[in-house]
């Protein structure tokens, strides 16, 4: 018998950008067409890497797969994201990445000088985060039918005894905790992507997360809830966790870190820094009585030295964000839908 | 970004807000004109923080929202076509036309182009001489000369493979058209800055003095809000109805005279029609006669287009201040930002998008509350 889509994606009959933006769209597409195809108990927690058992170990397991346009940005390559995105995805458990795999979909006529840079990239990026690439593959595909090189990589490591992170975890009266300043690598991407310049120079935060985790744990392994904010920003970071532990979430608004140039960048161009997304970032939710001490940890870190209490978890609004502004008055913050569109004027 | 901090301070926000308090002694109601001040004041609950007396209406101002459905399809149309390289402005590409939008179009096949610039779908033009390049020219006048230049360039430089599919608004007839309607409720005007900066005020005077209605000119931040608000209630408690300009930083009483003269050439004032309002005189401008041979409108004849407006959809009414978003039936039930009935549920600068995706809490608490339930 065919398999057949058991629920058809509300209006779209065709993929379209926003299925793959990370935001409300991107989430339909998963429980709509991919977990009812693929089942299974641990697919259905729908984390950002899978936590399994194997022969006694708990394992971490993770995939992840970058068409970021350009190649080469400020701060960064698609062969970096290709190990970070993947080993944070991991570290968002708690586990360090061990083992990762690495599959290149090459366009025809792309330079090998060009594949070699990106390969170094990549492979650099893997001996900082402590990651050895163990199995690949490589496919061509014909002139125009790619975007120069697509990479796909998975991961596999260790989670320690004792840790359990999930959101499952989370409750009223969590702290929540951001690493440092958001909506850089968004910005970066965008600018010369573009071809805007903002008057500085962008750099991508692109990185690790491995190491910063583990210094956080070694605080304490009661935290509860880890999340990189990539695609979709911290906006949609908080809304996962809201929704998949049913928690409200309080920002407030001027605790959040961002820097001036992305501030300005999003002012021109009508976009929510919260919305814009991120590498190399985390977001935390910690209990309340841990949430001092995991945040002097983080600011002893390179990569949490700017890591600020931006709100916490309440029973009031379950499963929404909100954020109180400067003014003080008070705004839901929503999951995205799709992707964030530059505004008219 | 000190440049914008300064003007979200919240010291002065309250300094501001007791000020408003102190001057207001009766009920007033405010219109801002521009689809981003509705923006500003929802995003940070503005409107939350003023003082009962200070009801704000939101006006017409978003022009992704007052585009003709019409003119969507006529735009959806033409994308579709395989020889047509569509440019546009991202938020224009989720705005529903009949039964589809523009990112619809792209996954059925369709060139369609976010741009950040007119001038970059003239680009688009020169690097792809064998195919037709459209740019959705839509807005008020804060758009239209950039737009306006775009053409002229493409004269200047022989580019044959550019047209503009127009659909530019101007402010001045709309204010005109909001103070006639006999169910008006408007005492006071925060006019669009950016228009402003482009127009001057000149255009102001005269409609103040008509419809003996305080017209403020006022920019985006919070604090250029809150002063807009605060001399126009100072205005209105004094019995007086003059133009003032609260955004001097931007705002020339002249305006920018090299961007009025391309407008001038290149465009002439036309009757226009406004999605959920209908036809206003002179409100708007199509390319002159000189620049006809760059109307996409002209160049590809679109015929045989069945236009439907949801019949649910009140989003007319909100943009003539009539109904405030939730007042809808169909708000956060049938019509959301991910099921749009209408332009102003899907803009980032409209008035539906705004009160869905920041004031759901706040309203849900009144509803709770009206029910006698706790509130938070």
């Amino acid at each position: 018998m065919a398999w057949t889509c058991p629920m058809p994606l509300r209006d779209q009959s065709r993929v379209v950008m926003g299925h793959g933006g990370g935001g409300a769209m991107s989430a339909e597409l998963v429980e709509h067409v991919f977990a009812p195809a693929f089942g299974g108990p641990v697919l259905a927690q729908l984390s950002d890497s899978a936590a399994v058992e194997l022969g006694g170990a708990r394992l971490a397991f993770s995939t992840d797969s970058f068409v970021v346009r350009p190649l080469f940005f400020p701060g960064g390559s698609i062969g970096d994201l290709a190990v970070n995105g993947t080993v944070n995805d991991l570290a968002m458990s708690g586990a360090r990445a061990a083992y990762m795999s690495c599959g290149f979909i090459l366009e025809e006529g792309v330079e090998l000088s060009v594949v070699g840079r990106v390969a170094q990239a990549l492979g650099a990026a893997a001996r900082t985060a402590g990651v050895e690439v163990v199995t690949g593959d490589t496919k061509v595909v014909e002139a125009g039918h790619g975007d120069g090189i697509f990479i796909n990589t998975s991961a596999i490591g260790l989670v320690p005894p004792g840790v359990d992170l999930r959101p499952q975890r989370v409750r009223p009266g969590d702290a929540v905790i951001v690493s440092g300043p958001i909506g850089v690598h968004g910005v970066a991407i965008m600018s010369v992507r573009e071809g805007l310049e903002f008057g500085v120079e962008i750099e991508s935060d692109c990185a690790a997360l491995g190491g910063l985790v583990e210094a956080m744990l070694a605080v304490t392994q009661d935290l509860h809830a880890l999340r990189d904010p990539t695609r979709g920003g911290l906006a949609a970071a908080l809304n996962e966790i809201a929704a998949a532990s049913g928690t409200g979430v309080v920002v407030e608004e001027r605790a959040v870190p961002v820097p001036p140039p992305v501030a300005n960048a999003c002012a021109v161009l009508g976009l929510d820094p919260m919305y814009v997304a991120n590498e190399g970032k985390l977001v935390a939710f910690v209990p309340r009585e841990h949430a001092d001490a995991v945040l002097a940890a983080m600011r002893t870190h390179p990569l949490g030295r700017e890591a600020a209490i931006v709100g916490e978890t309440v029973q009031t609004h379950p499963g929404m964000v909100v954020a109180r502004t400067g003014l003080g008055g008070t705004r839901v913050v929503d999951m995205p839908i799709g992707e964030q569109l530059p505004r008219i004027c | 970004m000190k440049y914008i901090e300064e003007f979200q301070d919240p010291a002065l926000a309250r300094k501001l807000l007791d000020d408003i308090r102190a001057t207001v002694t009766r009920p007033w109601a405010l219109m801002e004109v521009c689809g981003g001040q509705t923006h500003t004041i929802i995003r940070h609950g503005i409107d939350q923080l003023l003082p009962d007396e200070v009801e704000l209406i939101h006006g017409p101002g978003c022009p992704v929202c007052v585009t003709p459905l019409e003119v969507i399809d006529k735009a959806l149309e033409i994308a579709s076509r395989p020889e047509v390289i569509f440019c546009s402005f991202g938020d224009m590409l989720r705005v529903p036309g009949t039964g589809r939008d523009l990112f619809q179009v792209r996954g059925q096949g369709g060139d369609v182009r976010v741009v950040y610039s007119p001038l970059d779908a003239l680009r688009v033009a020169q690097e792809n001489p064998d195919r037709e390049v459209v740019f959705f020219g839509i807005g008020f006048e804060t758009t239209a000369p950039p737009n306006a230049m775009t053409v002229y360039q493409a004269r200047r430089l022989g580019i044959p493979n550019f047209s503009l599919l127009v659909s530019h608004v101007r402010v001045p007839p709309a204010i005109e058209a909001i103070m006639r309607s006999p169910s008006c409720r408007v005492q006071g005007f925060l006019a669009a800055g950016h228009v402003c900066s482009v127009m001057g005020t000149s255009e102001y005077p005269e409609l103040a003095e008509r419809f003996r209605v305080p017209i403020v000119v006022t920019g985006f931040e919070p604090l250029d809000i809150l002063e807009g608000v605060r001399r126009t209630v100072q205005q209105l408690e004094r019995g007086e109805h003059t133009v003032e300009n609260a955004y001097p930083r931007a705002v020339q009483p002249e305006g920018n005279p090299a961007a009025q003269a391309m407008l001038a050439d290149v465009f002439e004032v036309t009757d226009r029609a406004w999605r959920g309002i209908g036809v206003i005189p002179a409100s708007g401008w199509r390319l002159s006669s000189r620049y006809r041979e760059y109307d996409a409108e002209h160049r590809f004849s679109v015929t045989g287009i069945d236009t439907r407006e949801p019949a649910e959809c009140r989003s007319g009414e909100v943009l003539q201040g009539l109904l405030k978003p939730h007042e809808c039936e169909a708000f956060g039930t049938t019509c959301t930002p991910r099921t749009p009935l209408g332009a102003t549920m899907v803009s980032s600068e409209g008035a539906c998008a705004a009160y869905y995706l920041y004031r759901r809490l706040d309203l849900e608490q009144k509803t709770v509350s009206r029910e006698g339930a706790s509130v938070v």
